[in-house]
């Protein structure tokens, strides 16, 4: 169990610079999820961690010790990775027991930590079995069985569920979960899926070109996004996004509707609204919205509507059991407090 | 594929009324036998040689010259002549000693450049690789002369060492190999360095169970090439006891006449190792040519 701290972290490949200044710090035990775009630098920051890619400048501190120069094995870490990585011709019970191979543990030692990780991970049936003869889901224990086996202070995670399919996602999500939950371990986790994030994470921190955006709770970066980007990448469907302009509290929207707004900001000018559809709701009286539905998802317990509002399509939410009629003219209404102000400009959110 | 299986389709129906004849196949088969017969044609005349070595074999001296393939008197003379001369078996261990040797080296040094060629990003590795890879178009009877020079240099002549230098690793090795690895996931690696072996174990445990496939087609072309070549063992060795066996069957032909029978029966002998090193290997090696020629 360790901290992971990591300041002012570069890298560039010849002269195209990918990361530019990462500053973060992973407390001991945190569940910590980097997510963004692809290309946006989350793998290569893990990486960098793991001791897998060279560090351009900054510094990374694992448990308080500079790491910067130490070879992947002398930094405590262990890596999961995407295609899992685990050798097809060894049984599981060695594959779970390669991480210990260098460690001057007696055999007995050995066995009996690699059937406690097995304990751990109910896979103690298919110790003896092949990689070839066991499910995706299964192969992703194996590979977190080989990580957890030698005890280290973090566990870095490469997208390890993106080989999986839907059902088997939501699974090993919720087992990871648990697993964390009762071993306690520093985890940092990549991924591209923002379900995944916000549903994982104790802390999210969301990357894009080589910057972080911002670095919170689930909750913060969902109800307190600090820019367009964060906005419109955490929550799906995403964020609506209507261009208009701020004066004293009043935005004025392209097609000439005014929406009153709760802010504090004096900023004056070009503003982006952001109203996330699960805050547009249908309404049968009052609305600042009016518009046709086009189309619509029936997604069983809602209904996503999408309705055209003075040339922009916005996306809000219906009831499942009463969605509005195909063609109908509905009145949609956000609460003040509920919409999102950004600086068109910078992007930046206003407060 | 039979006949009737076949569907025609309407280009060839015109062309099959045009014929007027219903006993005849569609056009489609023509090819197909034509197809067949050019395979046959090539597989006999591959196989006649080996069929009129087997059938030399069993003949006495006089009948060698009659192409008949079943000898008139079948005769196992020539193989006792062969195996109760004490040179064959000498030649027989030699070529051994040096394809086993010569194999295993290869194996072991080849897949090691294959491997830091394909895995390790360090400058020039691009340049190191086109260059071994140049050398494939330097025939041997070029590289003869100065190997030859080489060795009276060292004193490798007429040993062991001097008949096995040239070839303990070689360029088509190392660009099989080299080609394999790049099948080989970086993670497999990475996961093994973050468990903490060195980078010679990676290589080891890791990457090399999972080309095994590609050394036993590696280990194949190497033994082959080995047990039959021929110019260099000659020029190299002087002293009989040192030949290979095929530069030893050719002295069944330098006294008065060529004995042929002689010759046959020791080519039959000496292609016994060939085919218990393909059992051996067999199930890797069609696997293996066919990916490395998708991947060449």
């Amino acid at each position: 169990m360790a901290t992971v701290s990591i300041k002012n972290l570069v890298k560039s490949y010849g002269k195209t610079e990918v990361l530019h200044g990462i500053n973060l710090d992973v407390a001991d035990g945190e569940f910590v999820v980097l997510v963004g775009p692809s290309g946006c630098g989350k793998s290569t920051t893990l990486r960098m961690i793991a001791g897998l890619e060279d560090i351009t400048s900054g510094e990374i501190h694992i448990g308080g010790e500079l790491v910067n120069h130490r070879e992947p094995k002398e930094r405590n870490i262990a890596m999961v990775f995407q295609n899992y990585a685990i050798y097809p011709h060894m049984s599981v019970r060695k594959n779970i027991g390669f991480g210990l191979r260098t460690s001057k543990a007696s055999k007995a030692e050995k066995a009996a930590r690699i059937d406690e990780v097995a304990e751990l991970l109910s896979m103690t049936d298919l110790l003896d079995r092949r990689p070839n003869q066991l499910s995706g889901g299964q192969r992703q224990r194996v590979a977190i069985g080989r990580a957890m086996v030698r005890d280290p202070s973090a566990f870095l995670f490469d997208e390890p569920l993106s080989n999986l399919d839907a059902q088997l996602r939501t699974q090993m999500r919720l087992e990871i979960k648990k697993l964390h939950q009762r071993v306690g371990n520093t985890i940092i986790f990549v991924t591209h899926d923002q379900v995944e994030a916000m549903t994982m994470a104790d802390r999210i921190v969301i990357m894009k070109d080589g910057h972080i955006q911002q670095v919170g709770t689930p909750y913060d970066v969902f109800h307190k996004p600090t820019n367009k980007f964060v906005a419109q990448f955490i929550g799906a469907p995403s964020m609506n996004m209507i261009e208009g302009s701020l004066a004293d509290g009043i935005v004025t929207l392209e097609g000439g509707l005014q929406i009153p707004i709760d802010t504090s900001s004096t900023h004056r000018g070009p503003v982006t609204l952001g109203l996330r559809p699960d805050d547009l709701l249908v309404s049968s009286q009052d609305g600042q919205f009016e518009g046709q539905v086009n189309v619509l998802e029936p997604l069983g317990s809602e209904t996503l509507v999408y309705v055209s509002v003075a040339g922009k399509e916005l996306i809000a939410k219906a009831s499942g059991r009463t969605p509005p009629v195909l063609g109908s003219t509905i009145k949609l209404n956000a609460a003040p407090e509920n919409m999102h102000l950004f600086d068109s400009a910078t992007g930046e959110a206003l407060q | 594929m039979s006949a009737t299986d076949l569907t025609i389709k309407p280009t060839s129906e015109a062309l099959l009324k045009t014929s007027g004849n219903a006993g005849v196949r569609p056009p489609r088969n023509y090819a197909q036998f034509i197809r067949w017969m050019l395979l046959f044609g090539g597989g006999i005349l591959m196989v006649m040689p080996i069929v009129y070595m087997l059938s030399t074999s069993f003949k006495f001296p006089f009948e060698v010259y009659n192409l008949k393939l079943i000898p008139e008197e079948p005769t196992l003379e020539n193989y006792q002549l062969v195996l109760e001369d004490g040179r064959f078996f000498n030649w027989f261990t030699n070529s051994l000693v040096i394809a086993v040797l010569t194999t295993v080296s290869n194996v072991f040094f080849d897949s090691m450049v294959g491997y830091a060629l394909c895995k390790f990003k360090f400058p020039g590795r691009y340049i190191v690789f086109i260059a071994i890879l140049s050398t494939l178009m330097i025939p041997t009877e070029m590289l003869v002369i100065p190997w030859y020079l080489m060795s009276t240099k060292l004193g490798w002549l007429d040993t062991y060492w001097g008949i096995m230098f040239p070839g303990m690793m070689t360029a088509f090795g190392v660009f099989l190999m080299k080609q394999f690895f790049e099948t080989v996931p970086d993670d497999f690696l990475e996961a093994a360095r973050i468990d903490g072996l060195n980078e010679f174990q990676i290589w080891w445990t890791v990457a090399m169970p999972l080309v095994k496939p590609a050394l036993a087609a590696l280990a194949i072309f190497v033994f082959l090439g080995n047990w039959t070549a021929f110019i260099w063992p000659l020029i190299v060795t002087n002293s009989q006891e040192l030949y290979t066996l095929p530069v030893g069957l050719t002295t069944f032909s330098v006294e008065q006449q060529v004995e042929w029978e002689l010759i046959m029966t020791g080519a039959a002998l000496s292609t016994l190792p060939t085919l218990v090193v393909f059992l051996i290997f067999q199930r890797f090696i069609i696997r293996g040519v066919v990916m490395a020629g998708l991947k060449g």
